[in-house]
């Protein structure tokens, strides 16, 4: 049985989506942060404001993305005192690239920028390892990201109503928990329009099953501690 | 009227007892002798311009630029010391590419503004260094609009709908008073700015000179967009035509995206026009 390193870096496997619809943007995650293969954190908050109306979604290296998230709502907030308005998404997304590229031999981060401005309407700029700024309708990234490349290829159409958005995140989000180690736990979404951000959660246990996922069983802790009414025999010789 | 330093005045880091810096007043003075500046915001964007004296009869007609594009969607229009003036438009240069690469998006104007003003205004703090001896009028279009600043030697920046500096400047700015900005577009402002260049262009004192014009407004795509021809030919089309009379002849040529051209118009229009124009100067003398 080989040891468990529980000092390696924290890194969040991760799945993280952006997805613009008309009004808005839904930005989604799941919520595991891993140290090798212990889950250092089964409830993680991958989405991380920047400012009332921009957030950005973090995967890969956790202390990498915390720090860079920092100095980004740093500078932000200076702009915006300066500016006397509030930022725009480009804006957002264009620090946080210099600093991702600028740094690139350093940092270990993938990013999506999201949010709403009067200027520009919902938007999402996808910021990959190497630093490259990218604005696309939706946006996915993180190692569970892999399994959702044809998902939305399919899935994906312009013009969605929020709700249809929301629970296209959620659906994905779930699909790529199934298939990928790296992601699990809950999943967490942000929605931000003109009228602000709205956090939503998603229990990992309320998630529709997918294909060959298996009921919750009984775990043997409910049993001994008598938790659950019908218990099943216990095993005779 | 300049009251005298008496001793106050040897540094820009003395103040006098009254408590004025007498260094930037006399820096303010360099503009005065300089040709006028002109700058309105009209309803759909910006126009500058500017009368540009004519030292000697050899120099090229369209050279000594006194208006310079400072970025894509600003430009600034320079009085008092040439030299100086090119050092604030390559400051001016700098930070706006600067703030382009840092953010991703063009320097809005205000913040445009108050670089160049705390530039302007860090020459105004140390004994070894001089004021600039140049205002500057700079107009821009962002998102917010088209916007029109003016910053003196002393390192204030306002905002306004109409500037003017340099010679003629009270009398210009009496002009522009009676201007309906608020209504008038470009096309129109244009015509206006030639209009008060060359009215307060004094005949007696100085000769030649040039017009230089430039503006940012919808029809320019909002880009900044100078007059090229249109400076000397205008000039020339003006003194060949008109016997010295003081009027004018607004080509209004700015075309989508390319540089002004001044289209010679046919002679029964032309007529028509001077008619017009030369109407409307005595309307004026009348007054």
């Amino acid at each position: 049985m080989e040891k468990i390193n529980v000092d390696a870096p924290h890194s969040m496997g991760t799945t993280i989506i952006g997805v613009t619809y008309n009004g808005g943007v839904v930005l989604g995650a799941d919520s595991r942060t891993s140290t090798g293969v212990y889950v250092a954190n089964r409830a993680s908050d991958k989405i991380t404001k920047l400012t009332d109306n921009v957030y950005i979604c973090r995967s890969g290296s956790a202390a990498d993305s915390q720090v860079l998230s920092d100095y980004v709502r740093y500078f932000l907030h200076q702009h915006t005192i300066q500016l006397d308005q509030p930022a725009t998404v480009k804006v957002a997304a264009n620090l946080a690239r210099l600093l991702s590229y600028n740094n690139k031999d350093m940092l270990q981060t993938g990013l999506i920028v999201g949010g709403w401005s009067k200027h520009e309407g919902g938007k999402i700029f996808g910021i990959p390892l190497g630093g490259t700024i990218i604005e696309q309708p939706f946006a996915i990234g993180g190692s569970g990201s892999s399994y959702l490349y044809g998902f939305f290829d399919q899935a994906w159409k312009e013009g969605m109503t929020k709700e249809e958005a929301e629970a296209l995140v959620v659906k994905a989000v779930s699909l790529a928990i199934a298939r990928d180690g790296a992601s699990g736990g809950v999943v967490r979404t942000v929605t931000i329009d003109k009228d602000g951000p709205e956090r939503k959660f998603y229990p990992g246990d309320k998630l529709q099953l997918w294909h060959e996922e298996m009921e919750p069983q009984n775990s043997l802790l409910d049993i001994w501690s008598g938790a659950t009414a019908a218990s099943p025999e216990p095993m005779r010789e | 009227m300049s009251s005298i330093g008496t001793g106050y005045d040897l540094s820009v880091t003395t103040f006098s007892p009254d408590g004025r810096v007498f260094q930037i007043e006399y820096a303010a003075k360099a503009l005065d002798n300089s040709g006028t500046v002109v700058g309105i915001k009209c309803k759909d964007g910006i126009v500058m311009g500017v009368e540009k004296l004519i030292q000697s009869k050899m120099m090229l007609p369209g050279s000594n630029r006194r208006i310079h594009s400072v970025h894509r969607h600003s430009g600034m229009a320079v009085a008092g010391l040439a030299a100086d003036g090119r050092q604030i438009v390559a400051r001016a240069k700098s930070e706006a590419t600067n703030y382009e690469s840092t953010y991703g998006e063009p320097i809005p104007v205000k913040e445009l503004a108050e670089r160049v003003a705390s530039y302007v205004h860090l020459c105004t703090l140390y004994w070894w260094l001089r004021p600039f001896g140049c205002g500057v009028i700079l107009g821009g279009y962002d998102r917010d609009g088209p916007q029109l600043y003016m910053v003196e030697p002393s390192g204030i920046s306002y905002r306004y709908f109409g500037a003017a500096i340099g010679k003629g400047k009270q009398a210009a700015k009496t002009e522009i008073e009676k201007l309906n900005l608020s209504e008038m577009t470009c096309r129109e402002g244009v015509i206006e700015v030639a209009k008060i260049i060359y009215k307060v262009h004094d005949e007696a004192k100085d000769k030649a000179f040039e017009l230089e014009l430039s503006w940012i407004c919808e029809e320019s795509k909002k880009e900044h967009q100078k007059s090229k021809a249109l400076s000397a030919i205008m000039v020339n089309f003006v003194c060949s035509l008109v016997n010295s009379e003081r009027w004018w002849y607004g080509v209004c040529t700015m075309d989508d995206g390319k540089d002004p051209e001044v289209i010679v118009v046919p002679s029964d229009l032309l007529e028509a026009a001077k008619t017009a124009a030369t109407t409307a100067l005595e309307e004026m003398d009348a007054d």
